[in-house]
């Protein structure tokens, strides 16, 4: 039993040795604390408002999200905005609805039901409106990225002057984070970029925190109820395995006391 | 004590087979609640009308939920039947004004309650709808009078945001 | 089957047995002797039924919301992440279902080379096995493709270009297979029916390996045949039944912890990344159970070389029982070869890691020697250390071995015992 736990120990650690070195070009990203880490983590619901708040007002114009919907921000789990806000939120922006009866499509005020708009009809319009490069869509796009949230909040604060002998072309920048340091999207955040409501000071740390938290959530919307029922399923299993155990070594020992 | 003995050996198999069953139960219940409306089909639950251009004695039909929803203007003569038929009479006893709160508007589901097909508008033995597929008639509130559909077409929950909109669900 | 015959007590059990010998079965089944020596390395084969009916049926689920076309299925993906009720919870499963299937069904074949379970006279469990091995990886590859991001597409477009390595009909085979001049809309539909339907022959398949299991019986850790039933044997239930549940609950412990903390760990983060036919990602790695044969055919500069030794490397299993000459099963008394069988498993290993490493420099060395040793092992080893390797000998029962004095027997009671709790 004991050789069968090691070995299946050492397998274990050997197939996430292979997982970490998969990110084959090893970066230190800034750290920082993120509440949803660990197996009780949960979104800081403010954060996310915030990050809400920096994605509407920074990113949202070359940037999609598409898989997101209004009626998402008050869901439980998210940033929880009441359902007045979020409809006043859906509201504030035109969606293209119809044909209507004369066969035509017209615009109206979003509604909760409706998908998050998107800054351009489609990708070859983002290209042409974006020096070719696409901005990629945001939904889920910390779990696109090798590095994660970490990898995100570090780009927002890798802009640097390029060192000596680094040449870029127009339109390029440098990023320290960035694969190959060659970025197509200029530095976005500044400090005092956007007028929080809840008073909180916009430092560039602050909002790349921000936004990356609510990133997160749009790529993992469940992730709270993810922690809440892994935990009860695991002590569930441990208990049951207890169980299973006392009954394997009682129902076993009919037939060892014979041997 | 041997007797002892097999009581706790019971009790043992006893939680572990409890136990084990609520897991089972916990497992059992997401694969079955997958297939109720997901988050996405909730959120389209209402819908929204547009009624400033439906002129009296018109029906317009509109999706609601996937299922046809009739929405009449109706007239006064419709009216006036509708309100004069006594209630003995009905195989399914509802007053015409708990189904048009505004006796001008009927809104309904259009779909017959007898297998669910869509009736007739302005057809059958009523003035109202009458059911292709195996006759039913409905008046003109939408209630079953012959036929085998066992009860009155459906109202469902609406109300008038304003003067034009109705909003339905 | 059965030593007795089984007479069902009540008298409707009797008239449905006489037409449907159900009862017969279940009783074959219940009453089936066992080992009492297996040891939890033989619990991996309930496991792997769990694994089987856990992918069935949450792939079922998956299936009535997945939307198989290449314009909708990553979308449709992110609807069973976010809207379907649970179905993040039934697509995390699935997903690292897969690996923990592959995980379990490694460490079950590796178990059947240490014990010398493919030896005669279960050969053809062996091989159905290995037959069951082929369509979980070709289960696993059509799966992967159809959430439809970028490792999917190219991974699709990498493994589909192996057959354009067949002389003559390679390129025609290749189109074929796609539908088209390029992996598209009608290489992911048939992918997705491909992919449905597999499960279904795998789950036939492992009905005919275990009937072919219960004509001789389980290998056991001696490997040496038992008389049944006898005081060497426990009945199936609930001796293993109960052994094998507590064994599933601490594989299923290991998998719940992937499902709720780490989903998407054993995933490659370019799979949330739409399929996009103009841009190849930097890294094309295949799913890490599949990377020790993705290495085999790296190693080989010749493309249509590299395919055969890939596919040589699984087939040689098939033949194994004939490689291996040792009539000894278990590598317990056998020294020699249980060294060598360590040197296989940290081969593989190493050719698991090398797999995912860029194909060059020094990875590429390590790959073409691990590569070399994998069919020395099985091509030269095995046949020649049948005959040249000195066993320690063997009992002759589990519960009364005869031969005392041993060292080595000494330390195989002992495993015995962990064995028997």
């Amino acid at each position: 039993m004991k050789n069968f736990i090691r070995i299946i120990f050492l397998i274990l650690s050997f197939i996430g040795h292979q997982f970490n070195s998969y990110a084959a070009e090893k970066v230190e990203y800034l750290k920082t604390d993120w509440s949803f880490k660990g197996p009780f983590g949960k979104f800081d619901r403010a954060a996310l408002q915030r990050g809400y708040q920096v994605y509407n007002e920074v990113c949202s114009s070359c940037h999609s999200m598409k898989y997101l919907s209004y009626r998402n921000l008050t869901q439980t789990g998210g940033p929880e905005f009441s359902e007045a806000q979020a409809k006043a939120i859906a509201a504030s922006f035109e969606v293209k609805d119809g044909p209507n009866a004369d066969g035509e499509m017209f615009l109206r005020p979003g509604r909760l039901s409706d998908k998050f708009v998107m800054p351009y009809e489609n990708e070859k319009a983002a290209q042409a409106a974006n020096g070719g490069a696409y901005p990629p869509d945001m939904t889920v796009l910390v779990k696109a990225r090798g590095g994660g949230v970490d990898y995100i909040y570090s780009l927002l604060q890798g802009y640097e002057d390029p060192p000596t002998g680094v040449s870029l072309d127009d339109g390029v920048y440098y990023n320290k984070f960035m694969y190959g340091n060659k970025i197509k999207m200029s530095n976005q955040l500044s400090d005092g970029l956007v007028e929080y409501s809840d008073g909180t000071n916009a430092t560039v740390e602050q909002m790349a925190k921000d936004v990356t938290t609510f990133l997160m959530w749009t790529a993992e919307p469940h992730l709270e109820t993810r922690h809440r029922m892994g935990f009860k399923a695991i002590v569930y299993l441990i208990i049951l395995t207890i169980l299973v155990y006392f009954s394997m070594k009682k129902i076993w020992s009919r037939i060892e006391t014979e041997v | 004590m041997a007797e002892k003995k097999t009581k706790r050996r019971d009790f043992l198999f006893t939680a572990t087979y409890a136990v084990g069953a609520v897991g089972v139960g916990a497992v059992v219940w997401p694969m079955i609640d997958q297939m109720n409306p997901d988050a996405s089909v909730k959120a389209l639950a209402s819908t929204e009308v547009d009624v400033s251009s439906l002129n009296r004695g018109k029906t317009i039909t509109v999706l609601w939920r996937g299922k046809p929803v009739f929405i009449r203007r109706r007239t006064q003569e419709e009216i006036a039947e509708a309100k004069s038929v006594k209630m003995e009479e009905l195989k399914h006893p509802e007053k015409d004004e708990d189904r048009a709160k505004d006796p001008e508007w009927l809104v309904m589901l259009g779909v017959c309650t007898h297998l669910g097909c869509v009736p007739l508008d302005q057809k059958g033995d009523y003035n109202g709808w009458f059911c292709p597929c195996h006759g039913s008639h409905y008046d003109t509130s939408g209630r079953i009078r012959k036929g085998p559909a066992p009860t009155n077409m459906e109202i469902p929950e609406y109300k008038f945001v304003d003067a034009n909109t109705i909003k339905i669900g | 089957m059965s030593e007795h015959e089984y007479i069902p007590k009540s008298k409707v059990g009797k008239w449905f047995n006489d037409r449907l010998p159900l009862l017969t079965l279940a009783n074959h089944l219940t009453d089936y002797p066992t080992p009492k020596n297996l040891n939890y390395w033989w619990t991996f084969g309930g496991i792997l039924t769990f694994c089987l009916i856990t992918q069935i049926v949450t792939g079922l689920v998956l299936a009535m919301h997945y939307i198989a076309h290449a314009d909708m299925a990553f979308e449709s993906v992110e609807h069973i992440m976010r809207d379907v009720n649970y179905g993040w919870l039934i697509r995390y499963i699935h997903a690292n279902g897969a690996s923990m299937f592959f995980l379990a069904v490694y460490i079950h074949i590796f178990r059947s080379l240490f014990y010398g379970s493919y030896k005669s006279p279960r050969e053809i469990i062996w091989i159905i096995g290995i037959i069951i091995y082929l369509l979980m990886m070709a289960a696993a590859f059509l799966g992967y493709v159809l959430p439809w991001g970028q490792m999917s597409f190219w991974g699709a477009t990498v493994i589909t270009n192996l057959f354009s390595a067949i002389p003559l009909v390679g390129e025609g085979i290749v189109t074929w297979l796609w539908g088209g001049y390029s992996v598209d809309n009608p290489t992911l539909t048939r992918f997705f029916t491909l992919h449905y339907l597999i499960p279904f022959l795998i789950l036939g398949l492992v009905v005919l390996h275990i009937w072919a299991l219960h004509v001789p019986g389980n290998n056991n850790p001696i490997g040496i045949d038992i008389k049944k039933p006898s005081k060497d044997t426990v009945p199936f239930h609930p001796y293993i039944v109960i052994k094998d549940g507590f064994a599933l609950l601490m594989f299923m412990i290991v998998f719940a912890f992937f499902v709720f903390y780490t989903p998407n760990i054993l995933g490659h983060a370019d799979n949330y990344i739409e399929a996009n036919p103009l841009v190849t990602p930097a890294h094309i790695v295949p799913e890490w159970y599949l990377l020790p044969f993705y290495a085999i055919l790296r190693s080989v500069p010749d493309k249509l070389l590299g395919v055969i030794a890939m596919l040589s490397a699984i087939f040689i299993l098939a033949a194994l029982p004939w490689l291996d000459t040792s009539k000894i099963r278990s590598a317990v008394f056998r020294p020699l070869f249980r060294q060598f069988y360590w040197i296989l498993v940290a081969d593989v290993l190493i050719l698991g890691y090398v797999g995912a490493m860029p194909a060059e420099g020094l990875y590429l060395l390590i790959a073409r020697i691990a590569t070399a040793y994998y069919f020395i092992h099985f091509l030269v080893i095995l046949p020649v250390l049948g005959f040249k390797e000195r066993t320690i000998p063997v009992p002759l029962s589990i519960t009364e071995p005869i031969l005392g004095g041993s060292p080595n027997l000494a330390t195989a009671k002992n495993k015995d015992s962990l064995i028997n709790q």
